[in-house]
């Protein structure tokens, strides 16, 4: 059996939370399996529980019911090599730039590199980003996408086994989220990282990814469809708006999220 | 046309009046409140034919206390100076070792849920307790007056640290604990990079109720247990019954508390750092 192909495994995985309204099911029946450098999109509406998903896989909460494989171990809690890319960067204010980036390569790979080769690491992660120059600037004094860019090169330079991005360029302007778009594609493609991302841009789900993912509603929210993109690579945006291809994954996703799924989304 | 002109004022005219405008504003209503403090004590020295001293004479014997504030003339005559001194150096001592204590309590306590239910109620139950009630515990376990006033600092002002410490423990952002948990950082990097930045401001509010708490029990704890101090000052003045130093005592107290206060809270704003939303 081909090990690569499920390199996570998301086996008959619920998630019931506990509020003071009673037990709330956000998740149930979820089973996926993604591959080795595949780059995977979760989509649906708000509240169906795709971050839920992705904490989930990060470990960072425990599945009600079934389990969590990555590289055949069960997931038990986060790790470094499943890093995350936060919705609001979750930079600490108090650190610059540098040491954002540093405190997770610190923790990798300080037991076996030197501080040199530590302070190199940080200062390629930055760079890949195109932060070299607003290293020693703190998170207050740079703009929203350039904070962006930093929670990125602090989980990339971890070299994590899985990224995990929930919504990265959720708070970005259009003009700001494409640019980073490129920029993801561009390093996804250098370092063959395995992706989750959880999205509610379609454009952006079928530009970037290999496999979409796309969620029922909520309250017990699943998988109503998986949509594989089998467009070539490398992509480039321009040339991809006209082509036909891209036009009918773009509308099977549009006609799964507003057609299908699109009343409860009316009721509330 | 001539009246039109002479109506119209100018830009820099304007200017100047609205300068005028915000200078009052800033200037004329505290001096105001000061006025009416010494216009009522005023009426009160005169309704009680004089055994409340005038302003005029409490001012005269305050510029004669402070043109010499640092005499020695024996142990219980001292000038106002030292008396400040020695209250402040007890309530350095007393806040120092509530600090001591208090600070790191105040985070293990925070951080561990366990902890924090098993000391909540001792804290509950101990922290409404008057100061001075800790006083003669103090007097016995110590068996001198100095200690036993340090004692009662240390117990006033280490509730407000615990708790203030505690509390910003608890509101560290779940965002920032997160990192922590995905980047797998050790118990004491997540104190000393994420806590620690993230409680300070917290940390630095309890400080400051502490020592203004520690101020008002200090003048309360020397007067039962005498010595030089602010406290033993106003309780000797009594019983001499000077009621001009008592006076006088009462606004050096009060301005030695707003100095305290007012430099806390320039502390305080340095350490806090604002997380600006993208």
């Amino acid at each position: 059996m081909n090990h690569d192909s499920k390199y996570i495994q998301i086996q008959n995985v619920e998630q019931t939370f506990k509020t003071t309204k009673g037990l709330f099911p956000a998740l149930k029946d979820i089973h996926l399996n993604i591959a080795k450098g595949e780059f995977v999109a979760l989509i649906g509406h708000s509240g169906c529980g795709k971050s839920t998903l992705l904490n989930l896989i990060a470990g960072l909460t425990m599945p009600t019911h079934g389990v969590l494989l990555c590289a055949n171990r069960e997931i038990a809690g986060p790790g470094p090599e499943r890093a995350v890319v936060f919705q609001n960067h979750s930079l600490l204010p108090w650190l610059t730039c540098f040491d954002n980036v540093h405190l997770g390569i610190e923790r990798v790979f300080g037991k076996t590199e030197t501080k040199a080769q530590l302070k190199a690491r940080t200062d390629a992660a930055l760079n890949m980003v195109g932060l070299a120059h607003a290293a020693q600037k703190r998170p207050g004094e740079i703009s929203g996408g350039m904070k962006q860019r930093v929670g990125i090169a602090r989980a990339l330079a971890m070299e994590p086994k899985v990224l995990l991005m929930d919504e990265p360029f959720g708070a970005l302007d259009a003009l700001t989220r494409a640019k980073l778009q490129d920029e993801l594609l561009e390093i996804v493609a250098r370092t063959q990282s395995t992706v989750v991302m959880v999205t509610h841009d379609v454009d952006e789900a079928v530009l970037l990814s290999d496999k979409i993912v796309m969620m029922t509603n909520g309250p017990a929210a699943t998988i109503g469809e998986v949509l594989s993109v089998d467009l070539p690579r490398p992509r480039q945006r321009v040339a991809l708006a006209e082509s036909a291809d891209y036009q009918r994954y773009r509308k099977a996703v549009i006609n799964f999220l507003y057609t299908r799924q699109g009343h409860v989304e009316k009721a509330a | 046309m001539v009246s039109a002109v002479f109506h119209s004022p100018t830009a820099a005219h304007l200017q100047r009046a609205r300068q005028w405008h915000a200078f009052w504003m800033a200037v004329l209503p505290p001096l105001m409140g000061l006025g009416l403090l010494i216009g009522v004590w005023a009426l009160v020295s005169i309704t009680t034919k004089g055994s409340i001293p005038s302003p005029y004479e409490t001012g005269v014997q305050a510029i004669e206390i402070f043109r010499d504030p640092f005499y020695r003339k024996g142990p219980n005559d001292q000038g106002v100076g030292w008396n400040v001194l020695m209250s402040l150096e007890r309530v350095a001592v007393g806040f120092g070792l509530a600090a001591l204590v208090g600070i790191p309590a105040g985070f293990v306590i925070g951080r561990f849920t366990f902890l924090s239910r098993m000391f909540n109620p001792l804290i509950s139950l101990l922290r409404p307790v008057s100061p001075l009630a800790w006083l003669p515990i103090g007097l016995l376990v110590f068996k001198g007056a100095n200690p036993a006033a340090i004692w009662t600092i240390f117990i006033c002002s280490i509730w407000p640290m615990i708790i203030n410490t505690a509390v910003g423990v608890q509101r560290v952002p779940q965002d920032y604990l997160n990192v922590a948990r995905v980047l797998n950082l050790s118990e004491w990097k997540i104190a000393t990079t994420i806590l620690f930045p993230a409680v300070l401001p917290y940390m630095l509010t309890g400080v400051r109720l502490a020592v203004g708490t520690a101020w008002l029990v200090i003048v309360a704890a020397e007067m039962l247990t005498g010595g030089v101090g602010i406290g033993f000052w106003v309780w000797d003045e009594w019983n001499n019954l000077n009621v001009k130093n008592i006076i006088i005592a009462i606004f050096v107290i009060g301005g030695v508390g707003l100095i305290l206060e007012y430099a806390l809270i320039r502390v305080a704003t340095a350490f806090t750092f604002e997380d600006v939303p993208s």
